[in-house]
């Protein structure tokens, strides 16, 4: 964004600077617990932004200071160039899809979706309500209670109740949460093609990385009340800045290692006493130790002494043993014990490439350089690792 | 079930036939207790008051009635007693108003606003019960006494005349009337809105709902069942009472229940029987009508 320079400068341009949402400073406590620590960001208008992290990170919080539910405890939110941090969220010109879909139970779907432009004094909605029941593929039940609806229609009537009223800010609260994993998929690319379509901004919790990535057009990885990161989901997954991200957004090897020397392009590190090389600028960090990060699917492994294949060549590892193998369709997860204990996993792709390994082979790994990144050694190597899921 | 021991034959299909068969026995089982109450303490003295509503009056207790289908009973009573069974009506619907108007906020209060005190204060709603309903009837007696503190007040403001009095009034008959169903419009009202799922408000308030906008058209509609059955419990036993009227109110101010209370002192039991028939059916026109027009039915 040009600096939103000027202060006041005619947000009635319509300028994408002056309809954004900007968060300054923004900062949620609950007696002495902080849940939102000081938050800055910006959403830039028509934008699908979403904010990632476990669950009491501080994201539905946030979400629901900015739809008014919450009063924050100090900080601004701008929307459209005026401050709305003390508006009753009646008057606030946002809109939130809720979790629990929060559906009035004794309404029709359609007077669930005309609520809003009703509230709002507007007589004639019917044509607005066939046209949003339209989108959300839900004509035919326009007179259904929501009790009569399964999970993944109400989910759609709940984005239809907040879509017709044209909300400057969308906010979606775990909207698929409630979903199988099936229709969550589906949902997912019918949400991105909403958005799509309608054109405005959408700013979407979840804890479901994938998800994020999947709809995004920037995601924020929050975890305890601060925003760890923020970027497109590529630049995330490939420049992880922390040891969370790196673990939270997929998955990551961490390897104790030390800068030994860094003075051009590259930088050599030494990892157990290999010596392995990186990029400068996927250095995070400016502290000799470091923790030395590459992710599974990026290694191959090859039986012990056998020579790199040529795209993975560069990085070695040597003296592993194959502890563990998974088969899941397209890929294969190897676990392999480091000769100092440490396991890494290792995904390699079913192309047929591949050696056959068993479980007590003795493999090295090998990687490109440019997948290797750095991090302060100073965090913990585990943060963000998610203990229920793979 | 001893049922299976009857099937004839008892072939392979038996055991597949007989489950779901069992499962329907088991349940009129289940139903039998409540049916035969329903059955000795309904059926049957409904069937024996209309009976009675239509024996010959010139019979007594210790003569003997005899069934004459004397369909003037009905008329003999609406003509004596009509007014008493209008002012009973009116009496009724007035003080379950006056319970709507002062019970709703005390309901709402507690469920919404309660917090931890909340089981308290419907501890508080319920307490008068441990009191007996004439202890609790007679006490108003002296609360709306001639010379006690409410009348002083009320004319030292001239809001009475300085003749004026509150005892032996209708007003004292509907006070004893809300004072006493109140609770019964209270705790179903309490139940009904303590189900109101709050983020059904949150909702309403980000679809540009103001509080009481949200409160007009979700939390009003949604808590309709218990309203309806917090005015029922409330409209029905009031419009049947007589021990309001007996201890606070005067001549004037008698409701059918009363009269009812006096032809069955009296003896006459076949147009006591009919007035009680026609004040029952009274009723159940009036709450047939009342709750088709709340649309409870349609209500979860």
């Amino acid at each position: 964004m040009s600096a939103a320079a000027p202060a006041g400068a005619a947000p009635t341009e319509g300028t994408s600077a002056g309809t954004d949402l900007v968060l300054r400073g923004l900062r949620k406590s609950y007696g002495s617990f902080t849940a939102v620590h000081d938050l800055d960001l910006v959403v830039p208008s028509g934008s699908f932004f979403a904010l990632l992290g476990p669950s009491g990170c501080g994201k539905t919080t946030t979400l629901r200071m900015v739809a008014g539910l919450e009063e924050p405890t100090s900080g601004q939110i701008m929307l459209g160039g005026s401050d709305v941090s003390r508006l009753k969220p009646y008057k606030r010109p946002v809109n939130t899809v809720f979790q629990s879909y929060a559906l009035f139970p004794h309404l029709s779907i359609a007077e669930n979706v005309a609520f809003g432009l009703k509230r709002r004094g507007k007589k004639k909605v019917d044509a607005e309500v066939a046209a949003m029941l339209e989108l959300v593929e839900l004509s035919d039940l326009a007179k259904r209670r929501p009790a009569q609806l399964s999970g993944g229609q109400q989910q759609r009537v709940a984005l239809a109740r907040a879509l017709i009223n044209r909300p400057q800010v969308l906010l979606l609260d775990e909207p698929l949460g409630a979903l199988d994993l099936k229709l969550r998929r589906q949902m997912q690319l019918e949400l991105k093609h909403i958005q799509t379509e309608v054109g405005l901004t959408f700013v979407h919790v979840t804890h479901d990385q994938e998800e994020a990535m999947t709809m995004a057009d920037t995601v924020a990885v929050m975890n305890k009340g601060r925003i760890e990161q923020m970027g497109a989901p590529e630049d995330l997954y490939e420049n992880p800045a922390t040891t969370f991200v790196a673990n939270f957004l997929g998955q990551s090897n961490l390897v104790a290692g030390s800068v030994v020397e860094g003075g051009g392009e590259t930088v050599a590190l030494d990892v157990q006493g290999t010596r392995l090389t990186a990029p400068r600028a996927r250095l995070a960090t400016d502290a000799p130790q470091v923790w030395v990060g590459v992710r599974p699917e990026k290694i191959t492994l090859t039986r012990a002494g056998s020579p790199a294949p040529s795209a993975a060549a560069g990085n070695l590892l040597a003296g592993g043993v194959v502890t563990d193998i998974s088969f899941v369709g397209v890929s294969t997860q190897y676990v392999v014990r480091m000769p100092w204990g440490q396991e890494l996993s290792v995904f390699l792709q079913n192309t047929g490439a591949h050696e056959r390994l068993v479980v007590g082979d003795a493999v090295d790994l090998h990687w490109s350089p440019d997948h290797t990144f750095c991090l302060d050694a100073s965090q913990d190597a585990r943060a963000g690792v998610e203990e229920d899921e793979s | 079930m001893s049922a299976a021991s009857h099937l004839p034959g008892g072939g392979a299909s038996a055991a597949s036939d007989d489950a779901p068969r069992k499962r329907g026995l088991g349940g009129y089982l289940l139903l039998s207790p409540g049916g035969l109450w329903l059955v000795v303490f309904f059926v049957v003295p409904t069937v024996t008051l209309v009976a009675t509503s239509l024996y010959d009056p010139s019979g007594s207790l210790q003569l003997g009635y005899a069934m004459t289908w004397h369909w003037q009973n009905y008329t003999d009573a609406v003509v004596d007693y009509g007014p008493q069974l209008l002012r009973s009506l009116q009496y009724a619907v007035i003080a379950t108003i006056a319970c709507v108007l002062m019970g709703y906020p005390l309901a709402y209060a507690i469920a919404f606003k309660g917090g931890r005190f909340k089981n308290l204060m419907l501890v508080a709603v319920i307490a008068p019960f441990f009191t007996s309903f004439l202890v609790r009837t007679l006490s108003w007696q002296y609360i709306l006494g001639d010379n006690e503190a409410v009348v002083s007040l009320l004319r030292w403001l001239h809001v009475l005349g300085p003749e004026g009095h509150l005892l032996a009034t209708p007003f004292a008959v509907i006070t004893g009337l809300t004072y006493n169903f109140l609770p019964f419009l209270v705790l179903p009202l309490y139940a009904s809105l303590e189900k109101v799922d709050r983020r059904l408000l949150e909702a309403a308030s980000d679809l540009y709902a103001s509080p009481f906008t949200a409160f007009r058209k979700v939390t009003l509609p949604l808590s309709m069942p218990g309203l309806v059955a917090g005015t029922l419990l409330t409209f029905i036993p009031a419009a049947g009472d007589y021990i309001n009227s007996e201890l606070l109110g005067n001549p004037t101010t008698r409701m059918v229940g009363n009269e009812i209370q006096d032809l069955f002192a009296a003896g006459d039991y076949p147009t006591a029987s009919s007035l009680s028939v026609i004040l029952m059916a009274a009723i159940v026109l009036l709450v047939a009508i009342y709750v088709r027009r709340a649309g409870t039915e349609e209500l979860v």
